[in-house]
């Protein structure tokens, strides 16, 4: 779950419509593939709440291309947080690790938008708890910059630069009917 | 979420069906190679127990240390309070020592609520006199739900529970909880063990009396056998154990009045022969293990939302 995503935008402009959402998750898939031919020990674990839909979605495209199915799942980072203190608690989300676990595999986190690494950062805690990768990469739809952690995406849908005045609100058909992207200017936030 | 947890009073509904909801997730990290989550890394439990506890204590030790918190656990037995410091001091001086929460027993009712407000830190009743058990009866509503299918499924149930009524604080904290959770509770126990009142107190809360076990157990949803509790009966509630088994004990003849795979729940230590057979406690329907699993998960749950948030 990135910080953006808690409540998603509705007004502001909108940067990527439900085309670009899908040519963006096309060319993840693919540049996965390259990455990891064939697909096997390939696991594909989306972050609570929008990495989790979009994962499937790179799942099933990987599917259609390679003719065979792709270890996915989900995983919850909720109480590996850093900021759990300044927030009050909320309930966990449900975290799915594909049956055949995470040792030894080429595990892919998959996230909406990357923006302080803090969310990426809580996934590497959890992920340690589950097992060993052999190699941990990340893919994001959007990497809107701002990081404050050394963490970088290894595929990226879109780099799209912001203010740190700006928001970044993403929807899912999934989760809120429509995919989009929006950029909306918040009042009252130095640039 | 309030700042205490003193009785099944101080959480609503919807808030129960979160506890629920985060003690799923925590049910899953005892099936994990590594069962540690950070969440209360860094915080320190006190479990002040003022009477005896194994499986209640032993539950709120491994919750809150499968939290990455800090748990102490300190008996009234070899304490100071053994050598008459007051209850006000005794708390004072433990939580003096810079802890972030207490989870509590004592056979006084009303003892934790009293406590909770002497301190500045979350309090945890893990069971007070006669008066409350809340976290029990989280666990048992939390493992009814799970057996029945998930929210909403408690919904017009009947649940009986069986036992010692007057002298049990896991039938108060059920009673409210259960109906928070839309079941109707059927209370079942002799004359002699029904509290004072009852009547008007039933009429209050919703919930329907019987003395006879026969005539309840056909029709029942899930039943919940409560300890007979020796050490809290100086005689004169029933005349012999023989007695109280033949009217109200989970003999293996009543077992067959029971609809089939009716869960069968005993919030334990159990007495085998007394108020359950071995056949009712080992059936394939008994959730008896279940609950003691669930028992960590929700305490887990307890201890995350009174203790890993933004001070309230």
């Amino acid at each position: 779950m990135s910080d953006d995503a808690l409540e998603p935008a509705t007004d502001g402009r909108v940067v990527l419509d439900a085309r670009d959402i899908s040519r963006a998750l096309t060319r993840i898939s693919h540049e996965i593939l390259e990455r990891n031919r064939d697909a096997v020990d390939l696991v594909l674990l989306g972050l609570h709440t929008r990495g989790v839909p979009l994962a499937q979605r790179i799942a099933a495209r990987i599917e259609a291309a390679e003719g065979h199915p792709v270890a996915h799942g989900a995983l919850d980072v909720t109480m590996y947080r850093d900021d759990l203190r300044t927030h009050p608690t909320r309930a966990p989300h449900h975290t799915q690790i594909p049956p055949g676990g995470i040792d030894g595999k080429t595990v892919v986190l998959v996230d909406d938008v990357l923006f302080s690494g803090r969310t990426v950062r809580a996934a590497l805690d959890a992920l340690a708890d589950y097992g060993r990768p052999a190699v941990v990469r990340l893919a994001v739809l959007v990497d809107r910059g701002h990081r404050q952690l050394p963490i970088r995406a290894d595929h990226v849908g879109k780099n799209l630069p912001t203010a740190r005045s700006e928001r970044v609100g993403l929807r899912l058909e999934e989760t809120d009917g429509i995919d989009e992207v929006r950029i909306v200017e918040l009042e009252g936030v130095p640039a | 979420m309030t700042r205490h947890l003193l009785s099944i009073d101080d959480v609503s509904a919807e808030e129960i069906q979160r506890l629920f909801a985060t003690a799923a997730e925590m049910h899953d990290v005892q099936k994990r190679e590594v069962k540690k989550l950070p969440a209360l890394r860094g915080r320190t439990v006190i479990n002040l127990f003022f009477e005896d506890s194994t499986r209640t204590r032993s539950s709120f030790e491994i919750a809150g240390k499968w939290l990455s918190a800090d748990v102490i656990n300190l008996s009234a037995k070899g304490s100071s309070a053994s050598k008459g410091e007051s209850l006000r001091d005794t708390v004072l001086t433990v939580t003096a020592m810079g802890v972030d929460g207490l989870v509590m027993r004592h056979s006084a009712s009303g003892a934790a609520h009293q406590v909770a407000g002497w301190l500045d830190i979350p309090v945890v009743n893990a069971g007070d006199g006669m008066h409350e058990h809340p976290t029990q009866a989280l666990l048992d509503g939390y493992t009814l739900q799970r057996q029945l299918g998930g929210p909403g499924s408690l919904e017009g149930k009947r649940i009986a529970i069986v036992g010692d009524l007057t002298h049990s604080r896991v039938f108060r904290s059920n009673v409210k909880s259960l109906s928070k959770l839309g079941a109707s509770v059927v209370a079942v126990a002799p004359p002699t063990l029904m509290p004072s009142g009852i009547a008007e107190w039933a009429k209050a809360d919703g919930f329907a009396t019987s003395y006879t076990l026969d005539d309840v157990l056909p029709e029942v949803d899930a039943v919940m056998m409560l300890r007979v509790q020796r050490e809290r009966m100086s005689g004169g509630y029933f005349p012999t154990s023989r007695e109280y088994t033949v009217g109200y004990g989970l003999t293996r003849q009543r077992l067959g009045m029971l609809r089939d795979g009716v869960p069968i729940l005993h919030p334990g230590p159990m007495n085998r022969g007394l108020e359950i057979s071995p056949e009712a406690a080992d059936a394939a329907s008994s959730r008896i293990l279940d609950q003691v699993s669930a028992g960590v998960a929700i305490r887990m749950s307890v201890l995350y939302h009174l203790l890993a948030g933004e001070e309230g």
